[in-house]
């Protein structure tokens, strides 16, 4: 009995000494190894890819932002500010429940299946809103126009992208909301939209926040 | 080009590039766990752990190694996440409570990283670097140790010592060192291989720094133009590397793979999913080696490699067509997905990931179609064998081998025999104990917490859907997969407790009776092949063991799939 607890007793601490070596190793030695690298050769995407406007950082060409109106009272999430292209909705983004001191940017989805009533409604909801604040006078959408990921949330809440659809169906809009002509804003979203990667990796898409950058400048030119 | 063109286009890539790296890297895994050379930082470690490293163990004491050096890991990551608010590095996040911190210190150890807790608002870099992501290297590493001493226990015989598998035993029975076959993974697989992975995934925009929480920009506050934002620096792309290489799947952010600071841009997405896949295809040719028969490894990997094909087949059918009442209204399965990657790329991840035991998700399962739910349902209750975790991959799928064999000798009533090892009344007994554990922990917590009242209130979604969300918890933990539908609100004593046990269970248990059988096998003299053995490398046999496994999985789960995912998916 005493021989072997003494021999269990060994056996731990021969395990706990070899985590520990490998802590070093792999906990310590490999990641600052990494960040060095990483800082050293690939500076710019190290640190999150930040993007600048008027030589001022306003975000990170990966995280998607939202370009809303300023909450009015009674209402629970503010309406969106038309002037700018619009993302993809975005209910599943977490709560700071953990560490309310912070306001940090959290990731989430909404978890919600293909059945679920919250989300049926989202979905009528979103597609409600996209019709209407999309048909402008002398363009009309159809439900049927309006793509998946218009009123769908995406599984980050960051979706940084819209398809190349979704910014077609919101030319109209925003030409008119800012005064420009419709072909401009159409050449501005033909030139910021990305085919697949190599012709086929992943889906087309457009950058929302590199769009409505060129959009304030082409909006601060004319 | 149609986007479901564009998805089998992305398929065909994996497969291609898997197929390249699979001969070489089998081959240099072989040599790994054949040399009798130790490199000079591997003689540190082993001066450090205090072990010698050429002694020839015993399956009991293999085994021993394995829970020794597994229960120091659980320990020291529970203290390490109890101590966090005390730690300098924790950007100020308290400590981590007893329930949540058993939870996820059972989970890494486990290799399952079931997360309960937010990762941006609950560890700091200290936990993540050197408590997470250490697991991340040495729970794979302890799968392919222990996955190695199976190969050894065919490939080892008491007449003639070993068949094809370098070094040969120095004693009758021996399958090798448990610290050496450890730490040779890390050192001379992980290490390197999470090295450059993580390099790439930098290079493509996956952050590296220790930046913490810090203020950022912003274009447009609501208000005017400007503000700020507040942004989670860490060390992700290093951690990012290691939890798809080793089929951990733990994610640094709450989104995990969705996140873009975790994998940014389309090639980021099939690059994590040739990741989590490398190790575990690539074993087969190990295995061959091993053994003295690449056509055996063949075989196995048409296994893998076949149902694999078909659940990606079946997955992305289900997601375009896109059935159920939100999805029809919104024109498609988007919902949880990113639109970088499409519903095409997210489905190959979808069933890698749960047919791995990686568990990291680059789209959310729940919002999945009903029948997409219940394919990554059905991928982890198949054992995680096609092609499974590092490691654990493999020998999931040698015990289903050995019971494919035991049917077919059934059928012709001949005593079965497999690589050249008599399947008796021991080993059959050994490899229907580790069947049968995995479903009966998934099923009997699944019934318990069904029945009391409390654990449903964690439900987000109702009806089979909220059933699904109960069952896949358990599935995932007992299989060690760490996905989830993640509706459910993990973060109650309940579920973190019964969880972190079924964890636990779901992978140590397994293993006692892997490395029992391997001893078993080790201490057998082989018998010659002769008209009637059963030829385990023809196709032949792969259909066998195919069907084996669907029949085997099928007859377990079926009434309770039949509940959730199928109730759902063919639901008017």
């Amino acid at each position: 009995m005493n021989n072997s607890l003494v021999k269990t007793a060994r056996l731990l601490s021969a395990g706990l000494r070899a985590l520990l070596v490998l802590t070093l190793v792999t906990g310590v030695v490999y990641p600052l190894v990494v960040t060095g690298v990483a800082q050293a050769l690939f500076n710019d995407e190290a640190n999150g890819s930040e993007i600048r406007a008027d030589g001022k950082v306003v975000g990170s060409s990966l995280i998607g932002q939202s370009y809303n109106l300023p909450l009015k009272k009674g209402e629970e999430t503010p309406e969106p500010d038309l002037k700018w292209f619009q993302g993809r909705p975005q209910n599943g983004l977490g709560v700071n429940s953990v560490n309310t001191r912070y306001k940090l940017i959290l990731s989430g989805a909404t978890n919600r299946s293909g059945d679920n009533a919250e989300l049926i409604k989202w979905v009528k909801e979103a597609k409600a809103a996209v019709v209407k604040d999309n048909s402008v006078a002398g363009y009309t959408v159809e439900p049927s126009d309006v793509p998946a990921d218009a009123v769908t949330s995406s599984g980050s809440g960051l979706d940084p992208d819209i398809s190349p659809e979704y910014a077609d169906l919101q030319v109209h809009r925003v030409a008119e909301k800012n005064g420009l002509p419709l072909d401009q804003v159409e050449k501005l979203v033909g030139e910021h939209s990305e085919g697949r990667t190599l012709g086929f990796m992943g889906e087309p898409r457009v950058n929302v926040l590199e769009l409505n950058i060129a959009l304030k400048e082409l909006v601060a030119k004319s | 080009m149609s986007p479901v063109v564009a998805g089998v286009l992305q398929l065909l890539a994996l497969i291609a590039a898997l197929a390249l790296v699979h001969r070489p890297l089998g081959d240099y895994m072989a040599r790994v766990y054949s040399s009798d050379k130790h490199w000079r930082v591997e003689k540190w470690i082993y001066r450090g752990i205090g072990a010698d490293p050429d002694t020839e163990m015993r399956w009991p004491a293999y085994l021993r190694g394995v829970l020794a050096f597994s229960a120091a890991g659980v320990l020291f990551l529970y203290l390490l996440q109890r101590i966090q608010g005390s730690l300098p590095g924790s950007l100020g996040f308290v400590s981590i409570d007893p329930d949540q911190a058993f939870n996820t210190a059972a989970s890494f150890v486990s290799n399952t990283n079931w997360q309960s807790y937010y990762g941006e608002q609950a560890m700091g870099h200290v936990v993540q670097t050197a408590g997470l992501a250490v697991q991340n290297f040495v729970s794979a590493a302890v799968g392919i140790a222990v996955a190695v001493a199976l190969v050894r226990g065919f490939a080892f015989s008491r007449a003639r010592g070993s068949a094809g598998a370098g070094r040969t035993p120095k004693r009758t029975g021996g399958l090798g060192n448990f610290w050496s076959d450890m730490v040779r993974g890390v050192t001379r697989i992980l290490l390197p291989g999470a090295v450059i992975a993580a390099i790439v995934l930098v290079a493509c925009g996956v952050i590296q720094n220790f930046s913490g929480i810090h203020e950022v920009g912003q274009f447009f506050n609501g208000h005017s133009m400007g503000g700020s934002q507040q942004w989670n620096g860490g060390a992700v792309a290093s951690q990012e590397a290691i939890k798809e290489l080793g089929t951990n799947g733990g994610g640094y952010f709450n989104a995990n793979s969705a996140h873009p600071f975790e994998n940014p841009t389309p090639f980021t997405n099939l690059f994590e999913i040739f990741l989590l896949l490398v190790i575990p295809f690539s074993l087969t040719r190990t295995f061959g080696v091993m053994v003295g028969s690449v056509r055996q490894g063949y075989a196995i990997l048409a296994t893998m490699a076949t149902i694999w094909v078909a659940f990606v087949a079946l997955m992305m059918w289900t997601e375009f067509a896109h059935h159920g009442p939100a999805f029809d209204i919104a024109g498609g399965a988007m919902e949880g997905k990113e639109t970088r990657f499409g519903v095409g790329s997210s489905s190959i991840f979808a069933v890698s990931t749960t047919l791995t035991s990686t568990g990291a998700v680059d789209s959310f399962h729940s919002s999945f179609t009903g029948l997409g739910g219940g394919i990554t349902m059905l991928g982890m209750m198949l054992g995680e064998i096609a092609p499974g975790g590092t490691g654990s991959g493999l020998y999931g799928m040698l015990i289903m081998a050995v019971i494919a064999v035991f049917i077919a000798g059934l059928m012709v009533g001949r005593t079965p025999e497999y690589l050249g090892k008599k399947i008796g009344t021991r080993e059959i007994k050994l490899a229907a104990c580790y069947i049968l554990i995995t479903p009966a922990l998934v099923l009997v917590f699944t019934a318990f917490a069904m029945a009391l009242p409390t654990p449903a209130h964690s439900m987000t979604n109702s009806g089979a859907h909220g059933f699904g969300e109960i069952l896949y918890a358990y599935t995932s933990a007992a299989n060690n997969n760490g996905s989830a539908f993640a509706g459910l609100n993990a973060d109650t004593q309940w579920f973190n407790t019964t969880l972190g046990i079924a964890m636990l269970l779901g992978r140590f248990l397994p293993m006692v009776f892997v490395l029992a059988l391997a001893g078993s096998l080790a201490e057998q003299t082989p018998v010659p092949t002769t008209a009637g053995t059963l030829r385990t490398e023809k196709p032949l046999f792969t259909g066998l063991l195919v069907g084996a496994i669907l029949i085997i999985t099928g007859l377990t789960y079926f009434p309770a799939l039949a509940l959730g995912p199928l109730a759902e998916g063919l639901a008017g």
